[in-house]
C-alpha cells in the first residue's frame, strides 16, 4: 500500500470545512511549530526532511528558506506559487480544491518560520472558483485563531491573501510572478538580485510552490528525519504527480517514489494503462517542457535499467536518453498520436507565453512553432528540421529566464528520438496528412494487450 | 587613514583591468574599448534598469572569480553582471559566444523590415551596425514579417513599430525624464509593441530623448527637414541659453542649413555629458523648434568616435569600421551580415546611393 | 461615464488594503477583474476610471491589461467559449470538439454570434488536462467535452439567457 501523506484525507466527506478537517488532525503541525519550535528550528526540519520544491526546478526547500535574508526592520514575505500553468500539470489545483486548509495549514508554518507576516496565494486567474474556496478556508482558520493576530497565543501575527492573475503562464516563473503581483506585466526580473534579497516590493521573498509547502505540514507532524525516509536517495517523501492523456485513468495521484514508471503506467492504482487497449508510444513526465521518451527509454533507462518516478531516474541518461521529474505533468502518447503535431501544440503554447523581453525567447519561439506547422502540415522540408534544432540551440541558455530553455528542450528531444518522424512526413507530404506515422522502432516495449 | 578602495582586477579577452567594484563586465570591457567592448543594443547606462533584454552582450565567464574560479556555466549579459576580483572574461575570445551572438543578431534581424534604404536612422543604426559585425550572411527566416497598426504619436515623434527591437530604452527614458509617462510596451511576446493605446500626441518636455536613445529607426524625428539621409548632413557642435537643459546640442547641417538638432553622443551612441558633467539630454524646444543657424551659437565640427557606418566617408577623421583585433580575432575580418538589396522589401536595387545626385531622399526610393 | 457601485468601490478599498501603504498597483489586476466583471469586457474609458482608481498613469493600466490573456479589449459575447487546444487537449480530441463548436455556432474562431450570445476563442492549457477536452464558461470549467454535452452547454445557455432577457 503506498504512502499517502497529502491527499490521505482527501475523500473524507467534508475535508474542506475547518470542522472536518481539524477533526481529522489539521492544524496539529501549526500547534507544534508555533509553540514548540523556533522558526529556524522549523527551517531545520524541513532541511532534514530533504523536500525539493515541487514547482518544477526541485531546489531544496529547506535550503531556500535559509537563504532569506533577514534585514533588520524589513518584512519579509512568503509567496505560495499556485500559477500552475505548465501543461500537463493540475495537481496544485486539485489540492486546493479539495484540501484548502491542508494548504493553509502550511503557509502558517511557513510563514512563522521565514517571519512572514502578510503571505499571498498567487493563484492563475483561469482557476477562478478557488479563491472563494481558499478565501473561506482562510475566514475559518482566522475564526478558529490560526490566523490573524496573536495566533494560538504566541504573539506570531499572520494574514493570508489570494491574489488572482490574469491568463499568463510565465507568471509561474517566480520573478515574473513577483512583478505580477506589483501589478505589472510579467516580465520575468534580471537576477541577481534574487527574490530572497529583493522580491515584492524590494522586501525578501520566498516564492514556493502549492505542493511544496503542503508538504511541510506532514513534515512538521511526523519529523523531517522520518519524512526523509519515504521515497530514495534525493527523492524524499511523496510527489503529486497529474496524470494525462491517452490513459485509462487521468488524474492526481499521490507516489511514493519508489515505483517504476511502469507501474505507474500500467497499475490500476494509478493510470490503468493506455486507453482503449492501445499501446504506448511516447510520454513526458513532467510538464510540457521537459524532454519526451519514447516507450523503449521512458520504462527502461538507456542501461537497461527499470525507470523509476523519481528526480534521479528520470533523468537518468541526461537530455540524451532521460528526462526530469518537473512539475510532475505527466502527459502519455498513444501509438495513433503524432509527435510533429504534439510538437508544435507546444512550440504554439511557449511562443502565446512568452514575455516577449529578450529576443531569443520573443523571435525564436515563434519561429519554431511556424517551421513545426510546415512541417506538419506536410510542407517541410529536410532542412527545416536542421534549422529547427539549430533555433532551439540558439534560444536555450540564452533567455533572461528559463521559459526560452523550456520553448528548447521539447523541441530538442522530439527531434533526437523521433527525427525518423519528421523526415517522414518531409517525404510523405500527402500521406502524412491522412494517418500517423505510428510507432516505429520506439515501439512499447511490453506485450500487447489482450 | 583614508582607507584605500580596492579596486578589482578582471581580465576579458587576455586584457586585463583595474576596475571599482561594482562595475558591470560591459563596462570593464569598454574601458579597453575596439571589439573587446560587447556590442550592447538594450542597455544605456545613463537609463536605470536598462539592459539585460537583447542578449547581444553575452559573455562567457571563464572563471567566476580569485576565491571562486569555476567558470560560470551559462553565457551572461554582460551589462548586468558586475565583475568579481580575478574574473576571466571571454568575448571575441570565445567560440560559444561569437555562436550566440550570430544567433542573437539573427533573431533580432527576424522581423525587421530591412527598409535601411528608406530609414532615417540608417548610418548611424547600432542594427545595421550589429549585424556588419556580428551577423552571418543572409536570412534563413521564410515567413512573413510581423506587421504592426500604424501609431501616430504627433507632430514631433516619428514611430516605425516594425523596426522596434524592443530595448525598453524609451520606455525607461520617458519613466525617468519626463514627468509622465503617456508610452509604454503593450501586448506581449512577438506582439509586443511600443504604443500609447489610445492616440496620443507625445510632446511632454523631454520626451524628444527617445529619439536619441532609440538604437534603430524605430523612433526618428519628424521634424528632420527633407528626410535627409544622416551622411549628407554634417555634425556641428552647437549650444545656446536653455532655460530648460543645458542647451549644448549636435547640430546636423547642409550648407547654412540646420535640418535636425540632437544631444550629443559618445563613442559607444550615448547622450554624452554636458560640459559641467551633467547627462547631456536636451529639451523639446531645442530639438524641434530650433531649427535656423542663428539660433545657436556653433562651435564648430562634432568628434564622431563611434566606428559605424556613419564615420565612413567622414569629414573630419576617416575611420573605417575599426581593425579588428587581429591577435583575438584570427584575423577575421567584420562579417557583412547580408546585402540589403537583396532581402529589403522597400528597397530599389537597381538604385545606387553613390548615383543619387546631391542629398538621397527617401523619396528617391519610392518612385 | 464609468463609476462603479458604493459596493465595488469597497471591495477596491479591501483590496488595496491587503497590500503594504503605498503600494496600491498591487490592487490593478483584481481591480481589472472586478471591472470586467462588470462591464463585460475592458474599454479604454473602463481603464482609465481604474487608474484613477488607483492613482496610476492610463499607460501604466493599458500595458497591464494587454499583458494578460483573460482581459477581454472588446467587447465579446454573452456566453464566452474557451476551449483548449494545447498538447494534453489536442491528442484527447480538443480538435473534434473546436470544429463541432464552429459548426454548431456557425462561427469561426475568435468572431461572435450574430445575436451577441456566444464567442469562440481558442486558449492555452488551463490546467485540466486530465479531464480533457475542456474549455472555460465564465467562472467555471466544462470538462470531459463531448458533442452531446456541447449540444447540451448550448441549449443551457441559450434557455437562460432566455430566462434573462
Ligand atoms: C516559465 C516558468 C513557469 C513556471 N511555472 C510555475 C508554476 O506554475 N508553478 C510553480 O510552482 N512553479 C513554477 N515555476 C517555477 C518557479 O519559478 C519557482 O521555481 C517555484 O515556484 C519555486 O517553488 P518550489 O521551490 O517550491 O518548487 C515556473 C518556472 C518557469 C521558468
Ligand atoms: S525567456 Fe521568454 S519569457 Fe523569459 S524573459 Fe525572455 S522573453 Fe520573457
Ligand atoms: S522604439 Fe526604439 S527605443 Fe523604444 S523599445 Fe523600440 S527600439 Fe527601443
Ligand atoms: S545590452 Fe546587455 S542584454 Fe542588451
Ligand atoms: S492542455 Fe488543455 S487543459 Fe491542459
Amino acid at each position: 500500500m503506498a504512502v499517502k501523506l497529502l491527499l490521505d484525507k482527501a475523500h473524507v466527506e467534508g475535508i474542506r470545512t475547518y470542522e472536518v478537517y481539524r477533526r481529522e488532525g489539521g492544524y496539529r503541525s501549526v500547534e507544534k511549530a508555533l509553540k514548540q519550535m523556533s522558526p529556524d528550528a522549523v527551517t531545520e526540519e524541513v532541511k532534514k526532511s530533504g523536500l525539493r520544491g515541487r514547482g518544477g526546478a526541485g531546489f531544496p526547500a529547506g535550503m531556500k528558506w535559509s537563504f532569506l535574508a533577514k534585514p533588520e526592520g524589513i518584512p519579509r514575505h512568503l509567496v505560495c506559487n499556485a500559477d500552475e500553468s505548465e501543461p500537463g500539470t493540475f495537481k496544485d489545483r486539485y489540492l486546493m480544491e479539495f484540501l484548502p486548509h491542508l494548504l493553509i495549514e502550511g503557509l502558517i508554518v511557513a510563514s512563522y518560520a521565514l517571519g512572514s507576516n502578510a503571505t499571498y496565494i498567487y493563484i492563475r486567474g483561469e482557476y477562478a472558483w478557488i479563491p472563494d474556496i481558499l478565501e473561506h478556508a482562510i475566514e475559518e482558520a482566522k475564526a478558529n485563531g490560526f490566523l490573524g493576530k496573536n495566533i494560538l497565543g504566541t504573539g506570531f501575527d499572520c494574514e493570508i491573501y489570494v491574489q488572482r492573475g490574469a491568463g499568463a503562464y510565465i507568471c509561474g516563473e517566480e520573478t515574473a510572478l513577483i512583478e505580477s503581483l506589483e501589478g505589472k506585466r510579467g516580465n520575468p526580473r534580471i537576477k541577481p538580485p534574487f527574490p530572497a534579497v529583493k522580491g515584492v516590493w524590494d522586501r525578501p521573498t520566498v516564492v514556493n510552490n502549492v505542493e511544496t509547502l503542503a508538504a511541510v505540514v506532514p513534515i512538521i507532524n511526523m519529523g523531517g528525519e522520518e519524512y526523509a525516509k519515504i521515497g530514495v536517495g534525493k527523492s524524499t517523501g511523496t510527489k503529486l504527480i497529474s496524470a494525462c492523456g491517452n490513459i485509462n485513468k487521468p488524474g492526481v495521484y499521490e507516489i511514493d517514489m519508489t515505483i517504476s514508471v511502469e507501474e505507474f503506467i500500467y497499475s490500476d492504482e494509478y493510470c490503468g494503462g493506455i486507453a482503449n487497449g492501445k499501446r504506448l508510444k511516447a510520454c513526458i513526465p513532467g510538464g510540457s517542457s521537459v524532454p519526451i521518451l519514447p516507450a523503449n527509454l521512458l520504462l527502461k533507462t538507456a542501461k537497461g535499467e527499470t525507470r523509476y518516478m523519481n528526480y534521479e531516474s528520470l533523468s537518468d541518461g541526461g537530455f540524451a536518453t532521460g528526462s526530469m521529474m518537473g512539475s510532475g505533468g505527466f502527459i502519455v502518447l498513444d501509438e495513433d498520436q503524432c509527435v510533429v503535431k504534439n510538437t508544435y501544440t507546444l512550440a504554439r503554447f511557449y511562443r502565446h507565453e512568452s514575455c516577449g523581453q529578450c529576443s531569443p525567447c520573443r523571435e525564436g519561439t515563434g519561429w519554431m512553432e511556424k517551421i513545426l506547422k510546415k512541417i506538419d502540415s506536410g510542407k517541410g522540408s529536410k532542412s527545416d528540421i536542421d534549422l529547427l534544432w539549430d533555433i532551439q540551440r540558439k534560444i536555450e541558455g540564452n533567455t533572461i529566464c528559463p521559459l526560452g530553455d523550456a520553448a528548447a528542450w521539447p523541441v530538442a528531444a522530439a527531434i533526437r528520438h523521433f527525427r525518423d518522424e519528421f523526415e517522414w512526413h518531409v517525404n510523405n507530404p500527402q500521406e502524412c496528412l491522412t494517418r500517423n506515422y505510428g510507432l516505429a522502432h520506439y515501439a512499447d516495449p511490453r506485450p500487447v494487450a489482450v | 587613514m583614508a582607507e584605500e578602495k580596492k579596486l578589482f582586477k578582471v581580465t576579458i579577452d587576455n586584457i586585463t583591468v583595474d576596475v571599482e567594484p561594482g562595475t558591470t563586465i560591459l563596462n570593464a570591457a569598454r574601458l579597453i574599448g575596439g571589439e573587446v567592448a560587447p556590442p550592447a543594443m538594450c542597455y544605456y547606462s545613463k537609463l536605470k534598469g536598462s539592459g539585460g533584454k537583447c542578449r547581444t552582450c553575452l559573455v562567457e565567464v571563464a572563471a567566476g572569480s580569485t576565491a571562486d574560479p569555476r567558470p560560470m556555466p551559462k553565457l551572461v549579459a554582460s551589462c548586468r553582471t558586475t565583475v568579481m576580483d580575478g574574473m576571466i572574461v571571454k568575448n571575441i575570445t570565445s567560440e560559444r559566444v561569437i555562436d550566440a551572438r550570430n544567433g542573437v543578431v539573427e533573431f533580432l534581424l527576424l522581423n525587421h523590415p530591412l527598409d535601411c534604404p528608406v530609414c532615417d536612422q540608417a548610418g548611424e543604426c547600432h542594427l545595421q551596425d550589429l549585424s556588419y559585425e556580428h551577423g552571418k550572411e543572409g536570412t534563413r527566416y521564410e515567413f512573413n514579417r510581423r506587421t504592426f497598426k500604424k501609431h501616430d504619436l504627433g507632430e514631433y515623434i516619428q514611430l516605425h513599430m516594425t523596426r522596434c527591437i524592443l530595448c525598453y530604452r524609451c520606455v525607461f527614458t520617458a519613466d525617468q525624464l519626463t514627468n509622465k509617462r503617456e508610452h509604454g510596451v503593450l501586448d506581449r511576446g512577438d506582439h509586443s509593441e511600443i504604443a500609447t493605446f489610445i492616440e496620443k500626441s507625445l510632446h511632454n518636455d523631454f520626451i524628444g530623448n527617445v529619439i536619441d536613445v532609440c538604437p534603430v529607426g524605430a523612433l526618428t524625428d519628424k521634424t528632420f527637414r527633407f528626410k535627409n539621409r544622416v551622411w549628407f548632413t554634417k555634425p556641428m557642435d552647437a549650444h545656446r541659453d536653455c532655460p530648460k537643459c543645458s542647451g549644448e546640442v549636435q547640430l546636423w547641417m547642409r550648407g547654412e542649413e540646420v535640418y535636425r538638432v540632437t544631444a550629443r553622443k559618445d563613442e559607444w551612441g550615448e547622450v554624452k555629458d554636458t560640459t559641467d558633467g551633467k547627462p547631456g539630454w536636451i529639451c523639446n524646444e531645442c530639438r524641434f523648434e530650433k531649427k535656423e543657424a542663428r539660433d545657436w551659437v556653433i562651435e564648430g565640427p562634432s568628434h564622431i568616435d563611434r566606428h559605424s557606418v556613419i564615420s565612413q566617408g567622414h569629414y573630419e577623421k576617416l575611420v573605417t569600421p575599426k581593425d579588428t583585433l587581429p591577435e583575438v580575432m584570427g584575423g577575421r575580418p567584420p562579417k557583412l551580415i547580408m546585402d540589403i538589396h537583396d532581402v529589403s522589401e522597400v528597397n530599389r536595387p537597381e538604385i545606387k546611393l553613390s548615383e543619387i545626385e546631391g542629398p538621397a531622399h527617401s523619396d528617391d526610393f519610392n518612385q | 461615464m464609468i463609476t462603479f457601485s458604493e459596493e465595488r468601490l469597497n471591495q477596491v478599498k479591501k483590496i488595496v488594503a491587503r497590500y503594504p501603504e503605498g503600494k496600491q498597483k498591487s490592487a490593478l489586476i483584481p481591480v481589472l477583474h472586478l471591472a470586467q466583471e462588470e462591464y463585460g469586457w475592458l474599454s479604454a474609458e473602463t481603464m482609465d476610471y481604474v487608474a484613477s482608481l488607483l492613482q496610476l498613469e492610463p499607460i501604466e493600466v493599458y500595458e497591464v491589461a494587454t499583458f494578460y490573456s483573460m482581459f477581454n479589449l472588446k467587447p465579446v459575447g454573452k456566453y464566452l467559449f474557451e476551449v483548449c487546444q494545447t498538447g494534453p487537449c489536442m491528442i484527447s480530441g480538443a480538435d473534434n470538439i473546436i470544429d463541432y463548436i464552429k459548426q454548431r455556432l456557425g462561427i469561426s474562431i475568435g468572431e461572435t454570434t450574430p445575436d451577441g450570445l456566444f464567442t469562440l476563442k481558442t486558449v492555452e492549457c488551463l490546467g485540466a488536462c486530465g479531464y480533457a477536452p475542456m474549455m472555460q464558461l465564465g467562472k467555471h470549467f466544462r470538462e470531459h467535452l463531448t458533442r452531446e454535452k456541447v449540444d447540451q452547454i448550448i441549449e443551457n445557455c441559450r434557455k437562460e439567457a432566455g430566462v434573462l432577457n
